[in-house]
């Protein structure tokens, strides 16, 4: 994923407020944090100059519209079902202490976050992950574990 | 509810936690199986035919009766494969040698043989995988990449589960340890604990290793900064129950097994360290066993009125190479495919029995090929886990083909 400054660069940098920010910079920040699009900032979606620019950044944030409600990620073609995140992720851990959290298959899978299916990993009660909600914290035992990188949040 | 689990016979690690969802004899969901698992399990096919000779399908009886022909017929029969058989199958397979007078090797005798034989004769501390759940805390994976091999190694068995012991995880209480020559996904996982040696390195690093937990300057030809292993022997003294997981990447690279004996004896006068080799095929721990129990040998035999002879001369590839065999009888192995081709091409001049779950590239070029049932899948058994743990399974749905075990059967009562 990129960050704030490399989005800024694509764009239009006259900071017209057209977006509701006050600034282009600002705007940025909003799109990584996924509270805006990039139709949200009327030049750059309408002037041709910008097209190339445009299509450029939706691309970059085509993948959220797949992604779940934590902004997790699952690259199904990359993931083999190693179960390293599913074991490793805390609230699995805490839910089912003695099945997935200690490397079996689940006794209580109508709690974990992480379970593998069919040999992918498949998220689900995402209100159990810890980036859930207002209280969220920055987890990142599932990315942490992943040996290529097949689990990415958004 | 009383969970039905299945066992996984898609690589050594035999998975025993395995749910399945299965309608009219085809498997439609796996759960908890790694990817290799699922297509093990799933690989229950297909409109092929069951009995060809010549690349003609023909019926049992023909099948059964041209394979016994050609055993018989041979003065020096090679057996191969038996690697994914269950152990009830070797056992026969063990019979029908001696019955034929045949030479009869696996795929140990190029991979994990000398570990597996120095392991059943406790010339080596080892675990179980249960053991390295529940109370390691120093991990090595040392020449293998279990991440891509044995995919649920480390989250079912040694880094990432919470043991009875080790309740506060791998964040806390483990440390994993890769050595090997390039960044695998294992080595990725392990971070800072990633030790990269060149190529045929590892006999210089164990001797490094050696002088780093004794006290002394750890050094190599290749420079491997002394400090790290220093830092690497520290850990290792400091371990309460160490294991380490061996590989090809490392059997391949040593003479002999000398260095990996001293380094275990020095690692026991200072922790207390096992060994698990990492056999990659669901039986071929079995296979080793079985020979063992009735020969003395883990493997490259030659029978001959009763009594097994031994060498490298009785491997699958001294003995295709040296022209010695003149039929062979492959079971569940491809050898054509992985063999190097200027030995695998002798196999073309000799009838070769070959059976298996699909057609492979060897079977496409046999007399006869005979269409099993799946081990683990489809047909029920044991297997030896690569810890040495027996493992026992029932088939997970039914077929109409017939076990390597009782085509084995049929075709011994046919001589
Ligand atoms: S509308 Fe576009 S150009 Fe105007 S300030 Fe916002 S981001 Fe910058
Ligand atoms: S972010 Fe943490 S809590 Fe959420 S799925 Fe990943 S490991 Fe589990
Ligand atoms: S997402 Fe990564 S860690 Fe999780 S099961 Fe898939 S490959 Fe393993
Ligand atoms: S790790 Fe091996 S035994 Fe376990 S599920 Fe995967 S293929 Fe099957």
């Amino acid at each position: 994923m990129t960050n704030a400054m490399e989005l800024y660069q694509m764009l239009p940098k006259t900071n017209c407020k057209k977006c509701g920010k006050t600034s282009c910079m600002a705007f940025a920040v909003s799109l990584m944090a996924h509270e805006l699009t990039p139709e949200d900032c009327p030049p750059l979606k309408d002037e041709p100059k910008y097209k190339e620019n445009y299509e450029k950044i939706s691309e970059l944030f085509k993948p959220s519209e797949s992604a779940t409600e934590t902004g997790l990620i699952v690259h199904e073609d990359l993931c083999f079902g190693c179960g390293n995140c599913v074991v490793a992720c805390p609230p699995n851990v805490a839910n089912d202490p003695h099945g997935i959290g200690s490397g079996k298959a689940p006794t209580n899978p109508n709690k974990l976050v992480l379970a593998v299916e069919d040999g992918i990993v498949k998220a689900q009660n995402l209100g159990e992950c810890r980036r859930f909600g207002k209280n969220k914290i920055l987890c990142n035992g599932c990315i942490v574990t992943c040996p290529v990188e097949a689990i990415e949040f958004v | 509810m009383e969970k039905n689990y299945h066992v996984c016979t898609g690589c050594g690690l035999l998975c025993d936690d395995i749910e399945v969802e299965s309608e009219n004899n085809i498997v439609n969901k796996v759960y908890t199986a790694c990817r290799v698992g699922v297509a093990h399990m799933k690989e229950a096919r297909r409109g092929e035919a069951d009995f060809l000779v010549d690349n003609k399908p023909v019926d049992e009886a023909t099948a059964i009766s041209e394979a016994a022909s050609i055993l018989k017929n041979a003065r020096n029969p090679l057996i191969f494969g038996l690697g994914t058989s269950t152990s009830e199958t070797q056992k026969i397979a063990i019979e029908l040698a001696k019955k034929i007078n045949a030479t009869l090797d696996d795929t140990s005798s190029f991979c994990l043989g000398p570990l597996a034989e120095a392991l059943i004769q406790d010339k080596l501390k080892t675990c179980t995988l249960d053991d390295v759940r529940n109370k390691a805390d120093v991990i090595i994976y040392w020449g293998t990449d279990p991440s891509d091999s044995h995919p649920r190694l480390l989250s079912k068995h040694s880094y990432f589960p919470r043991g009875t012991e080790k309740q506060r995880g791998w964040e806390e209480e483990r440390t994993a340890i890769a050595i090997d020559v390039r960044k695998s996904h294992t080595a990725k996982i392990c971070g800072n604990y990633f030790f990269q040696i060149p190529p045929k390195g590892d006999a210089e690093f164990i001797d490094a290793m050696i002088a780093g937990l004794s006290g002394k300057l750890p050094k190599t030809s290749y420079n491997y900064p002394p400090k790290k292993i220093l830092e690497l022997a520290n850990i290792l003294k400091g371990a309460k129950f160490g294991v380490m997981f061996v590989g090809r990447g490392l059997i391949y690279s040593l003479e002999n097994l000398e260095p990996l004996f001293k380094l275990m004896e020095i690692l026991n006068e200072k922790a207390n360290f096992h060994l698990i080799p990492m056999v990659s095929s669901s039986n071929t721990m079995g296979f080793n066993e079985n020979l063992f129990a009735e020969t003395g040998y883990v493997n490259s035999v030659k029978f001959e009125n009763g009594t097994a002879k031994h060498g490298p001369e009785y491997s699958v590839v001294e003995s295709l190479k040296a022209k010695s065999v003149d039929a062979a009888l492959i079971i569940g192995s491809d050898p054509l495919l992985f063999l190097p081709g200027s030995i695998a091409k002798n196999m073309l001049e000799i009838p070769v029995i070959s059976m298996d779950h699909c057609e492979t590239l060897t079977s496409k070029h046999s007399k006869v090929y005979i269409n099993t049932a799946i081990n683990g899948v489809e047909a029920g058994g044991s297997s030896i886990r690569m810890d040495r743990v027996k493992m026992s399974f029932e088939p997970v749905i039914e077929t109409n083909h017939l076990s390597e075990e009782v085509i084995l059967k049929k075709i011994m009562e046919a001589l």
